[in-house]
């Protein structure tokens, strides 16, 4: 095209070229091309946070973007979390709290938890912060129900989560 | 989603000449509300222009006490800035009140001012809407119209914007930014968004081809500040009204007040008669009260959100309240 290098974008640490369609999302690029089916699939439209990954370290919905916005960006799915220090974490605390039922929501709630952790590490406030002056506070009910309110468990199995989250960020 | 052509701009002129070219187009910057527009096909563009990678991302002081919101920079980098924090808490409070983390830390500045309604009927492509297909209709106005406008609404159109950013950036009088095929120029934010009128397609003032490229926010506004939203769930969802408010008092008496209500209306919606009432009044229950009367006192509500003037009126007289209560 105009001679610049190739444009690629990285899933779990692997470089891949966009698709030649521009209407692929992330998501179906991640889960049909790539065969990378631990994101799932819900409303496909930026409401039940199931398809959440993570974009150069953001949480993010993959639905709503499109595969070839992403050229460039490191993208890391429930996959690439199993080789994470901290995505392992947050798995295994899953596992201990008993944090999921059916599970469909699950690799959504485990990316958008290790986001979540980066949040607080950076010092993100969210609508729940009382103070937006003072620096980050503890990680009160009010503060992990609003910071994970972009992700729905239809199982309603909110509470264990909170519970595994919340025993990742105090270790 | 209707096939489009994919462009990657290198630099603003780059994407003013691409989105000028013959045919519809879209900017595309986080994607958080078009992409899901272009999935439904009620945007059909010839032609996205892919603006994420142009330097538009800062946000950056500006001399006299302002600051520059780039069009790119993200609703959690602008929310999370110390700056925004300390000077304008009503921008961060009004930016954390919407969506969900995951858009927030796509969504952007310009995207935010450009978002579309989500009037169900507009997104509905089997449903009449004006906004949609000039010309066809609005099924809204004999329909399910919970959500809709209240005030400044027309025969043609009563959908509401849905951003919550925006009713800051009204209340703060902040200035939009802009670079088109025949140059730059800045307009006032409560002038960008327009009421529907008879052509509720169109949203703004931007010209074909014109891209936001900053906000600038006027330097920090006295006294307190703050943002106030009911909506149907406690978390992630849009308004059904909300409120921008500043206010200062001094020895008791309002010497500054600002007032802007949000989910009412096709624009965010400054109340200035309310503002004028509250200048100068003696900062007590009776004042807040008159004042959020006045702030709704042209609603013309639907069949459906009788609600609405009701609950932005004690929204408004609650958070008048409560920023009097802070103490300087």
């Amino acid at each position: 095209m105009d001679g610049r290098a190739p444009l690629r974008l990285r899933v779990n640490g692997q470089p891949h070229e966009p698709p030649a369609d521009p209407r692929v999302s992330l998501l179906d690029f991640l889960r049909d091309h790539l065969r990378l089916t631990g994101t799932k699939k819900g409303c496909d439209q930026g409401a039940c946070g199931t398809c959440t990954v993570l974009a150069d370290g953001l949480r993010v919905y993959a639905c709503l973007l499109l595969a070839v916005q992403c050229v460039g960006m490191e993208i890391v799915t429930v996959e690439g979390l199993a080789d994470d220090e901290l995505g392992a974490r947050v798995q295994e605390a899953f596992v201990r709290h008993d944090a999921l039922q059916c599970g469909y929501c699950t690799p959504g709630q485990v990316c958008s938890a290790v986001g979540l952790l980066a949040e607080l590490r950076d010092g993100v406030p969210s609508a729940a912060t009382p103070d937006l002056t003072a620096p980050p506070g503890e990680l009160t009910d009010a503060e992990l129900g609003e910071r994970m309110a972009g992700n729905v468990c239809r199982c309603g199995t909110y509470h264990h989560i909170a519970a595994a989250i919340r025993e990742v960020a105090a270790t | 989603m209707r096939e489009f052509v994919y462009l990657r701009a290198a630099s603003v002129a780059e994407a003013v000449a691409m989105a000028s070219d013959d045919g519809p187009a879209r900017y595309l910057a986080g994607g958080t509300n078009l992409v899901d527009l272009l999935r439904e096909e009620v945007e059909r563009p010839a032609r996205v222009v892919d603006i994420s990678g142009l330097p538009l991302s800062a946000v950056e002081d500006l001399p006299g006490g302002g600051l520059r919101l780039g069009a790119l920079a993200g609703n959690t980098q602008v929310a999370a800035d110390a700056r925004v924090r300390r000077r304008y808490p009503v921008l961060a409070r009004a930016i954390l009140a919407g969506a969900s983390p995951q858009l927030r830390n796509r969504a952007t500045v310009g995207g935010n001012l450009l978002q579309r309604t989500r009037c169900r009927y507009f997104y509905d492509t089997g449903a009449a809407c004006n906004k949609r297909t000039p010309g066809a209709g609005c099924d809204a106005l004999e329909g399910f119209n919970r959500a809709h406008a209240v005030l400044g609404a027309s025969p043609s159109c009563v959908a509401v914007h849905p951003s919550d950013m925006c009713v800051a950036l009204a209340v703060l009088d902040a200035t939009v930014n802009l670079t088109g095929p025949e140059g730059e120029r800045s307009v006032p934010f409560t002038g960008f968004h327009v009421l529907p009128g008879l052509t509720p397609q169109v949203e703004t003032v931007l010209r074909d081809g014109e891209l936001v490229t900053s906000v600038d926010l006027p330097p920090a506004p006295p006294g307190h500040g703050t943002y106030a939203k009911v909506r149907d769930r406690a978390g992630f969802a849009f308004a059904l009204v909300s409120t921008a408010l500043l206010l200062h008092v001094e020895d008791g008496r309002i010497v500054f007040a600002r007032v802007a209500l949000g989910g009412v209306a096709h624009k965010p919606w400054r109340a200035r008669a309310a503002e004028d009432l509250l200048e100068g009044a003696t900062a007590d229950a009776a004042s807040f009260e008159r004042a959020a009367s006045l702030a709704l006192a042209d609603a013309r509500p639907l069949r459906h959100n009788g609600f609405k003037p009701i609950l932005a009126a004690r929204l408004v007289r609650r958070t008048l309240t409560e920023l009097a209560a802070i103490t300087p």
